[in-house]
């Protein structure tokens, strides 16, 4: 049986379109960062670069990070979205989901986490091999959004800490996308969060 | 573009709404004849008039009685229990209401009957009568600190064990939380279902408990269930929810009518419209209007487009946790289709809060037909694909047939609603028994399946996204039809702003409106709509200020989750792994 696409003409989503390498990409778009602009500079005939080999590491491991979803509510949807065939996560080499923390080296917090659930967040977080890094998403994670209520908590750095806040109610796929990349640059540059 | 037609130029000249007036439904004196009629063939019923349903006031000692009379009677048979919540009146002698409310799948009617207690007494336990009321007795105590008597397990449900107080009473503060740590974590032993009490002795095996969740890929993030193996056989379950209590209802307590709606999104997640939908028409209903056709008929388009959501987000996601993860790529493009449709209408893809009482926040695009005729065209072939891979594949049918079964007196008397109630059998859909928004003059069929296992509910879904897309196809060959998209009445609507800047009424208007808010009536009602997963049903109570004073959404997710630990007894770990994913869980509307 043939797998069944839909055309680009049937789609009704709105697209922009992407900008291959060495183009300028469209005001607006989300691309990766810099690509447009990367080239292999001065290689001449060479066949190999030398460079030092935590720029090496730092480079794998912010192309590979290896998220953990720890999606209680909505924004969790929206995680799925991103992962899903139309965003596509794989394309950055995120896609490797695990739900077991000892497996994973970025913690996605995705959702209101409440009181009753903290713990748990905090345990998950400690059982993380180090490196580890933490996006928070969406208003709840970030802040309690619009629930400042009896039972939630008023934003996920009261227990664990965080690397990356994206905003959005629930943010758009895109958005959380956006903060991976950022993360990665972020990675790649060697930062780490101090202890 | 002007934005003048939404005002007509006629200056407004109906009723002001005068504050604290008392709301009278439309139907009362239909309701006060059948509540009349019912209290005769009931004793212990005292009828309170004037309300949406029949209603009535039941003594403390008399309710168990009474229950089971209504339940019994072979000419009433309330079997289904709907819901059963608190509320509290500090300023009266008994404060609390313990309201009950049921369903007649016999007659297709609906009854309330409400308890005062004062707080130091308590309310004999129903969970004789129905099994379902066990959770919503626990939350009335955990909520309202109303305590049960003689209730099998009468602990807190949705809070956690460090909690102090109980925050839906009045004077409990809204921000007021108390911290738990890692040593307060819920220690659960599920009692061994009697069947298998005597078993231990024969048994080969050695007892093992073992905790599932919350943070577990199957448990969707904020279930947990603590199950007992002997071998392999699940002997014991016991599952603990609240790992997303949000606090919904205190927080509609400290908002205006129309700052509920975001709130409304955030319970069913998957299926964020229909809430909507159901929140603003119990509004509109006690303010005793009805939003402009054209909105009516964007409502139902949307309304469909995300009950088709809520499926795919279900069917999608349970075969994931069978490991057939290709179905879940499949089925999420159309899916971002529809999301992409309601961005074009809202701005917001996943939770669009689009509706506003009254109508709808602005007009639909140009091309919002036709863009919903080209995804109307496109699922067909997408819920084809996935259920000729699935429906018939041989590991699948072995790992759903016989899974996770319900029958239907179980699934009724639990307070079953929705596809897992029609997989037993029971055709009872709220669009079909109370219709609304117009879903009486589309054809369409009510889709059941025998057997109630995971597989039934498999098939139910499917058909209903079949069903789904022939109402909406009727829809667009009807048209969209012309006119305004919110009422024409200063007292709910904002005036544009255009009007707002040039007249000096309109800016009266909007600045009451801003700073009073939307006032109905005095009273209460109850809308009930047909969720992605079950009736879905608003509660809402009225002081004619211009905070809600109560509102209870009924959570269709409540009771099945609560029949779960039934469903999985003398099952294996990967059969209750199957069944969870077919109930469609969601706990935003699961924990509030």
């Amino acid at each position: 049986m043939p797998v069944q696409n839909i055309d680009r003409e049937d789609s009704i989503i709105p697209r922009k379109a992407g900008a291959a390498p060495g183009e300028i990409p469209e005001k607006g778009l989300i691309t990766l960062p810099g690509e447009a602009d990367r080239e292999v500079e001065g290689l001449g005939s060479a066949t190999y670069l030398t460079t030092k080999l935590d720029a090496v590491v730092n480079w794998a491991r912010g192309n590979s990070l290896w998220p953990l979803p720890f999606g209680t509510a909505c924004c969790a949807i929206e995680f799925m979205s991103m992962v899903s065939s139309h965003y596509d996560i794989a394309r950055f080499g995120a896609e490797t989901v695990r739900f077991s923390p000892r497996q994973a080296d970025l913690l996605i917090v995705a959702g209101t986490i409440v009181d009753k659930i903290a713990p748990v967040l905090k345990k998950i977080y400690d059982q993380m091999p180090e490196p580890k890094y933490v996006i928070a998403m969406g208003a709840c994670a970030t802040s309690g959004g619009f629930y400042r209520a009896y039972h939630v908590v008023q934003g996920i750095d009261e227990i664990i800490p965080v690397d990356i806040w994206v905003p959005g109610c629930p943010p758009t796929p895109d958005g959380l996308m956006y903060a991976i990349l950022k993360l990665r640059e972020k990675v790649q540059r060697g930062e780490m969060r101090r202890q | 573009m002007s934005t003048l037609t939404k005002f007509s130029a006629i200056p407004y000249t109906g009723p002001a709404p005068t504050n604290r007036q008392p709301y009278v439904p439309a139907d009362a004196a239909v309701m006060d004849a059948r509540g009349a009629e019912i209290a005769s063939k009931v004793p212990g019923l005292t009828l309170e008039s004037g309300q949406d349903l029949p209603t009535f006031l039941v003594e403390r000692d008399q309710i168990v009685n009474v229950l089971r009379a209504l339940h019994d009677h072979p000419e009433l048979r309330f079997t289904l229990p709907l819901d059963l919540f608190g509320a509290d009146y500090p300023d009266r002698a008994k404060r609390f209401d313990v309201v009950y409310q049921l369903y007649s799948l016999k007659n297709n009617e609906r009854v309330r009957l409400k308890v005062h207690v004062a707080e130091n007494e308590s309310v004999p336990t129903s969970t004789g009568v129905y099994q379902g009321y066990d959770w919503y007795e626990r939350e009335v105590f955990d909520m309202f600190g109303i305590k049960f008597e003689g209730h099998p397990n009468l602990r807190r449900i949705l809070t956690h064990d460090s909690f102090q107080g109980h925050p839906l009473r009045k004077d409990y503060d809204a921000a007021q939380r108390w911290l738990l740590t890692d040593a307060g974590i819920a220690k659960l032993q599920p009692k061994i279902a009697p069947q298998f009490v005597e078993e231990e002795e024969q048994s080969d095996f050695e007892r093992v408990t073992l905790n599932l969740g919350p943070s577990h890929p199957a448990m969707h993030g904020t279930l947990r269930v603590v199950v007992t193996l002997d071998g392999e056989t699940i002997v014991g379950a016991e599952q603990e929810i609240g790992y997303l209590h949000r606090c919904f209802e205190k927080m509609c307590e400290t908002h205006t009518y129309q700052q509920v709606i975001p709130f409304t999104d955030r319970l069913n997640y998957c299926s964020a419209v229909i809430n909507n939908v159901g929140y603003c028409m119990a509004v509109e209903k006690m303010l005793g209007l009805s939003a402009p056709d054209r909105a009516q008929y964007v409502r139902l388009i949307l309304s469909e487009f995300y009950r088709i959501a809520d499926h795919i987000v279900c069917i999608g996601t349970n075969l994931v946790d069978l490991g057939a993860l290709t179905n879940f790529w499949y089925l999420f493009q159309p899916r971002e289709e529809i999301i992409a449709l309601a961005e074009s209408c809202s701005g917001a893809r996943l939770l669009p809060s689009y509706l506003r009482i009254g109508g709808l926040a602005v007009d639909v695009p140009s091309d919002f037909l036709a863009n919903s005729q080209k995804i109307v065209n496109m699922l067909p072939k997408f819920i084809d694909e996935v259920e000729a891979l699935v429906m018939k594949n041989r590991i699948f049918r072995e790992r759903t047939e016989g899974v996770g079964v319900l029958s239907q007196e179980d699934a009724i008397n639990f307070g079953f609603t929705g596809p897992c109630l029609r997989a037993t059998g029971v055709p009872f859909d709220v669009r079909k028994a109370s219709p609304y928004l117009g879903y009486e003059t589309y054809d369409w069929d009510v889709p059941i399946a025998e057997g109630g296992d995971t597989y039934a509910r498999f098939l139910v879904r499917f058909e209903e996204m079949r069903q789904s897309l022939r109402i909406l196809q009727q829809a667009i060959n009807r048209g969209l039809p012309p006119g305004p998209v919110m009422v024409d009445n200063p007292y709910v609507a904002l005036p544009p702003k255009e009007k707002v800047y040039n007249e000096m009424e309109s800016l009266i208007y909007h600045f009451k409106l801003i700073m009073h808010g939307i006032q109905p009536p005095v009273g209460e009602t109850y809308f009930p709509v047909e969720g992605g997963n079950g009736e879905v049903g608003f509660y809402v109570v009225s002081d004619g200020t211009k905070n809600p004073y109560r509102i209870r959404a009924r959570p269709p997710c409540f009771p099945i989750f609560e029949a779960y630990a039934k469903m999985i007894i003398g099952q294996t770990i990967p059969d209750a792994i199957a069944a969870l994913g077919s109930l469609n869980i969601i706990a935003g509307e699961l924990d509030h």
